[in-house]
């Protein structure tokens, strides 16, 4: 976070120096951008904040932790394609589960759908990349963490 | 200014109401609304509202100041091997949440990056940025870590080439919301 604060700080003054009035241009551009994005992204922020209050970390250990079969990738993949966890709680979470005796590999499918797929963004998404194409992305990505999860899977086993 | 409001109509009545239930919670003392705006939304709000202005500020300026012609020789529609090497060390510099990932793939596809490069950019935002790397290898090791990129980075490219395939004849775009 400080370290994308100091290269906007750079980058801000850097474009001063060269031209301000295009500088403003590009700043005006991009807070626009946000603004037009901010609704939605509040409104996703608040719905996952009330899920969340309803679906606890406590519970996800619990479904995950018992015996790590075959429901628990599937388990697995749907808390992960589902949450919408900041890494700064994502692997500590992660590192409470191993801890527990999740397996490594029913870890890796978790981590790997909670980082490339986002059922709750699919909003944010779909005014980017429009309903066809977010729905293609975030069902090839779903399938592709299951495949990640699975070859580490294999490999612990070995 | 109308076409604005027109358009996030839904948004606007989940945050009127949302911020009812806040303000009545705390004046009624209830609970649960409280827990809810404390230890869930102010957490992701702030992780928002201080990292999101600085990186569309940044896209802005990238707007105005890189050529597309420039853009579109490294990583356009032939830009080939050096060009998917670019787009993945670009995105394992990057920081924060999914959802910040989208606008910048619109400066690039704005910029002309090609199908298959803006989504190996999603796909290594998703897996391999640095930041996050750091925080794995501390909670569940290297092995782990190391595997994880291993086997993801082949799956994202493979997967943003199959984009590409399907998308490049359907008139795909990236739109600015």
């Amino acid at each position: 976070m400080e370290l994308l604060t100091l290269i906007a700080a750079i980058a801000i003054i850097t474009s001063l120096i060269f031209d301000r009035k295009k500088t403003w241009v590009g700043i005006k551009k991009g807070t626009l951008m946000f603004l037009k994005i901010l609704p939605v992204i509040v409104s996703v922020l608040i719905f996952v904040s009330v899920l969340l209050y309803f679906v606890p970390n406590e519970l996800i250990v619990e479904y995950l932790g018992d015996e790590a079969g075959f429901s628990g990738y599937i388990f697995a993949a749907l808390a992960g394609s589902v949450a919408l966890i900041p890494g700064i709680i994502a692997y500590p979470l992660a590192g409470i589960l191993v801890e527990n005796g999740v397996s490594y590999p029913v870890i890796a499918v978790f981590i790997t759908t909670l980082m490339m797929v986002g059922i709750m963004t699919l909003p944010i998404e779909i005014k980017y990349f429009g309903v066809r194409v977010s729905l293609i992305r975030n069902t090839l990505y779903l399938l592709g963490a299951l495949v990640i999860g699975i070859l580490i899977g294999l490999f612990y086993s070995l | 200014m109308k076409k604005f409001f027109k358009k996030n109509w839904v948004s606007g009545i989940v945050i009127i109401a949302f911020s009812l239930f806040v303000v009545l919670s705390f004046i009624i003392d209830y609970q649960p609304g409280q827990s809810i705006f404390k230890e869930h939304f102010y957490s992701f709000f702030k992780e928002m509202i201080l990292f999101l202005p600085i990186m569309f500020i940044l896209i802005g300026l990238g707007d105005v100041w890189i050529h597309r012609k420039k853009v579109e020789k490294h990583i356009g529609k032939d830009s080939g091997i050096k060009g998917i090497i670019i787009v993945i060390f670009l995105s394992m510099a990057q920081v924060g949440p999914l959802y910040g990932a989208f606008p910048v793939t619109y400066l690039l596809w704005n910029k002309g990056a090609s199908i298959r490069n803006l989504f190996i950019y999603i796909g290594a935002f998703c897996t391999i940025k640095i930041p996050m790397l750091t925080f794995e290898i501390g909670f569940l090791g290297l092995k782990f870590s190391l595997l994880r990129t291993l086997f993801s980075l082949p799956i994202i490219i493979l997967i943003a080439i199959l984009m590409e395939r399907i998308l490049k004849k359907k008139g795909f775009e990236v739109k600015q919301p």
